[in-house]
């Protein structure tokens, strides 16, 4: 038996030791915001957080996991009214939408360690896949929700 | 499961309008300035789960609650393209209701099949999502507006033509009274019209074009948007699967001792092509398992052929005999006599569809009762191959379609979906089946190969005056199992190519099909996408040349075509066409026809020293001849972009004992942030009798645009894809 804090509240789970996050979340927790891409950390659609740190959870085992505490896209916030969902919303950035929970986690890391992020430092840390094509948009959302992080 | 109802907020658009709309107004400059827009809504699960009547129907498509808030059901897939916004929005332009007060819904398969196909065909495909709904949304929009107005000259004993509608009420001038839709609903449902009200022309909208948030956003930012690979059905088991990767190749045998005893394994299932594990407690303990098997296979003579062996076949066959597709003047007359001529060959790979969400479908089948959740672009074919995989009757079939997570034409074969009814028929419990991302690229059906040869002769001025074209590539439509006549040509195989709009006084485009065991499907802009590179990149060889622009040497061609012109010129214009650029920089132009539709591109690329291609920055001009949400437009038109840009640089499966070696992101290679170009979209809808379709044609013309500028960044010609293939180091 393991335990995980997920977005504030524990879960014990029963399963094996090697199972990755990804699964842990998805079809044991039962939280299906968190997406399956590619399972070997490429595309980072199951990006997380973990104790605060962005996690690609398909390549994460949760025999590693015990005590953690895990945030995932549904417990950003209560009513989607963190900074960069909201940036997110205002620019129109998803299209299938499928990958953007992962680029969402991963811009909330981003933003902690770059508030004031450049081109280039967004270039060099967003590197989850979007097939859509929504570069554009995201990348002015996450200049959009630093400026609101600030504000 | 409920979703919350939220209103989204569009404070930015990023697209610029130039001339006139659909609608006949000029919209310069629409993009200035910050403005917000009240959105309609739709639920996280976008399926009703029951597929039953909603109260205050007026008709199968449209619910008026008494508190004015109007269900609209969209009857297509929305897999990023933006439809289930823009065909309400259609809707709502005739019907003339409050578009904040809005809800949306998939249509239900089910009902389409029990009321007489009432929604129509429900699939998104060819970018016909909202241009071949247009007419049928119209008329629907327009007989519930014309019932209304009935209702509340009925009450009022008016004559109905003193009466009008705007925004969800009805209003009588000459006495100043007014009723609320929500008022009127339960009368109009009763109202039969005596005949069909006309449906607007384009002139007459009011509410279209529009820049509109897209209805679906919200939930796609906090996790709650269900698609199809978030299917929670209670007893559900999971299942991975892996079938032959030689495509038509048979399972022989499979030891499955090996999983005997193993936890949370509940079966081990052969199917004819697959073998597939079901685990009962995660994906991830059917995945593993199945990783633990070692199937083998007969593949046939199929597992000997490689992509050289392709590559050699296709082109050897360009000497054969051809169906023609396009013949005009006298080809073989002009270059008997002609001076200077050019030949050139063009080859571009398969390419697999990759959407985001791996092929999945979760499938419940009872005796009398098949529930199908996935994420698919064609639900009333996904319905008619689940009722023929069970057995069962399509009035017996539910398809709850999901939030597609992309789908670039991979969602419509409907393969998973039988796969799923296999394993639920096996293990007789609810099945949740999840592809690999490997298996997904493996067992894509792909962009099919192609080879295209040119030869074409110029005159003094250097502009040509003969031209062949000559395509060799395989059948989608043998894929698809649809026969096609003999003799005729098949579109996709000269899409790009019989439809150039260029005035050559002798033209002839050619067809010959050469199918292989390899499945080739419908990917963004069929055909187009493969040959508009060859085309486009071609006519820059002559160009060049001769030492005429580029951009000029298409003008001369597209004299006496304003349509075409007015595209390719404000590409040019806005991409700064013949500005100066830094040594190892250079543009490139290129222009296609697609679903009717126009666009033109001018790229602007760098070569570095040691050979990497960096796309700085992309010019999109594109008439779709008319607009109803030119947000969602400019979105697929920078999202096309990306995608062909994906394809341009890296994309290649190559084939390998007759199956894909590609399998994952590290192989197949996709554009990131830091690839991705600044991409400026500007939007000419130039009107006429036809529709344009908005999801595919920014596609094609990416790689030849690419191509063309790396020439004149480095005078190096790009003759196959992917450009990864090239080695530039040194060339700039």
């Amino acid at each position: 038996m393991i335990t995980i804090e997920v977005n504030g509240t524990p879960k014990h789970v029963d399963v094996e030791p090697d199972t990755p996050l990804l699964w842990v979340l998805r079809d044991v927790v039962g939280l299906t915001g968190t997406k399956f891409g590619c399972g070997i950390a490429q595309c980072g659609a199951c990006t997380v957080h973990v104790d605060g740190k962005p996690m690609r959870s398909c390549s994460v085992p949760i025999g590693a996991l015990d005590g953690a505490k895990v945030t995932t896209i549904e417990g950003l916030s209560s009513d989607n009214n963190h900074p960069v969902q909201r940036a997110w919303i205002a620019e129109d950035v998803p299209q299938c939408g499928y990958c953007q929970s992962g680029q969402i986690m991963a811009t909330v890391a981003f933003l902690k360690d770059y508030p004031n992020p450049t081109d280039a430092d967004i270039d060099t840390n967003i590197t989850n896949i979007c097939r859509c094509g929504t570069y554009e948009r995201l990348r002015r959302a996450i200049h959009r929700a630093a400026d609101m992080m600030k504000a | 499961m409920h979703g919350t109802r939220v209103t989204s907020r569009l404070t930015r658009r990023n697209f610029i309008l130039t001339g006139a709309t659909a609608a006949g107004g000029l919209m310069i400059g629409i993009g200035a300035g910050p403005r917000s827009a009240h959105a309609a809504t739709v639920m996280a699960q976008p399926w009703n789960d029951d597929h039953a009547y909603a109260p205050n129907e007026i008709d199968s498509w449209i619910a008026i609650d008494p508190d004015d808030s109007i269900l609209i059901r969209y009857q297509r897939s929305e897999m990023g393209q933006g439809s289930m916004t823009a065909v309400p929005m259609m809707m709502a332009e005739e019907l003339q209701c409050d578009w904040s007060k809005v809800r949306i819904e998939y249509a239900s398969p089910n009902r389409n099949i029990r009321e007489n196909k009432v929604y129509g065909g429900m699939f998104s495909n060819g970018s016909r999502s909202v241009r071949a709904s247009q007419k049928l949304v119209q008329q629907v929009g327009a007989s519930a507006r014309e019932r209304l107005i009935a209702a509340a000259a009925a009450r009022w004993n008016v004559p109905a033509s003193e009466c009008s509608a705007a925004m969800s009420v009805v209003g009588h001038k000459p006495s100043g009274r007014t009723l609320r839709y929500g008022e009127l609903a339960a009368d109009a449902a009763k109202i039969k019209l005596a005949k069909e009200p006309a449906i607007k022309t384009p002139a007459q909208f009011t509410f279209i074009p529009r820049a509109m948030p897209r209805i679906d956003v919200v939930h796609k930012t906090d996790g709650s948007a269900k698609f199809g690979m978030d299917a929670q059905v209670p007893g559900m088991v999971f299942a991975a699967i892996m079938a032959c990767p030689v495509p038509g190749g048979k399972l022989k045998s499979v030891d499955d001792s090996v999983l005997n005893g193993a936890p949370g394994v509940l079966k081990v299932v052969k199917l004819p092509n697959a073998v597939a594990v079901v685990a009962t407690d995660t994906y991830w303990r059917a995945k593993r398992a199945l990783s633990r098997l070692q199937p083998q296979w007969d593949v046939g003579a199929a597992g000997t052929v490689d992509s050289e062996q392709l590559s050699s076949a296709f082109r050897a066959a360009l000497s054969e005999p051809m169906l023609t597709a396009r013949n005009q003047g006298d080809v073989d007359k002009a270059f008997a006599g002609a001076t200077k001529t050019f030949e050139a060959v063009y080859e571009t790979p398969y390419l697999s569809h990759s959407p985001m969400e791996p092929m999945n479908a979760t499938v419940n089948l009872q005796p009398d009762r098949l529930d199908v959740w996935v994420g698919t672009q064609a639900a009333d074919e996904a319905l008619e191959a689940a009722a023929k995989a069970s057995g069962l009757k399509d009035e017996q079939v539910y398809i709850h379609n999901g939030f597609v997570g992309g789908g670039f034409g991979r969602r419509d074969a409907n393969d998973e979906v039988r796969q799923a009814i296999a394993i639920a028929k096996a293990v007789g419990r609810p099945v949740k089946l999840v592809w690999t991302r490997e298996e997904d690229t493996r067992q894509d059906k792909f962009r099919p190969h192609a080879v295209v040869g040119f030869k074409a002769a110029v005159g003094a001025d250097g502009v040509p005056v003969a031209w062949s074209m000559r395509a060799v590539t395989s059948s989608i439509f043998a894929s698809v199992g649809r026969k096609f006549p003999a003799g005729k040509v098949e579109p996709q195989t000269v899409a790009g190519l019989a439809d150039n709009g260029y005035k050559v006084p002798n033209m002839r485009v050619e067809s010959l099909v050469k199918n292989t065991h390899l499945p080739v499907w419908f990917w963004r802009a069929p055909g187009a996408n493969q040959h508009v590179f060859a085309i486009e990149s071609f006519l820059d060889e002559m160009a060049t040349a001769a030492n005429i622009d580029p951009y000029q040497m298409r003008r001369k061609l597209l004299a006496g075509r304003p349509d075409w012109l007015k595209v390719l010129d404000t590409a040019a214009e806005k991409g700064d066409w013949g500005k100066p650029l830094p040594a190892g920089s250079g543009r490139g132009i290129a222009i296609c026809t697609d679903t009717d539709s126009l666009c033109a591109q001018v790229a602007e690329v760098t070569v570095t020293p040691s050979g990497e291609v960096k796309v700085n920055r992309v010019t999109v001009a594109l008439d779709t001849r008319y607009m109803v949400n030119p947000q969602t437009i400019a979105e697929q038109a920078e999202g096309s972009v990306i995608f062909g840009l994906s394809a341009a640089l890296y994309g290649k499966i190559t084939i390998k004992d007759g199956a894909a070696v590609q399998s994952n992101f590290d192989t197949y290679r996709m554009v990131r942030l830091a690839e991705a170009p600044k991409i400026d979209v500007h939007l000419m809808p130039s009107g006429g009798k036809v529709w344009g379709g908005a999801g595919e044609p920014a596609t094609p013309p990416i790689a030849a645009a690419v191509a063309n500028a790396i020439f004149a960044a480095t005078g190096k010609r790009i003759r196959s894809l992917p450009i990864s293939d090239h080695n530039l180091a040194g060339s700039a």
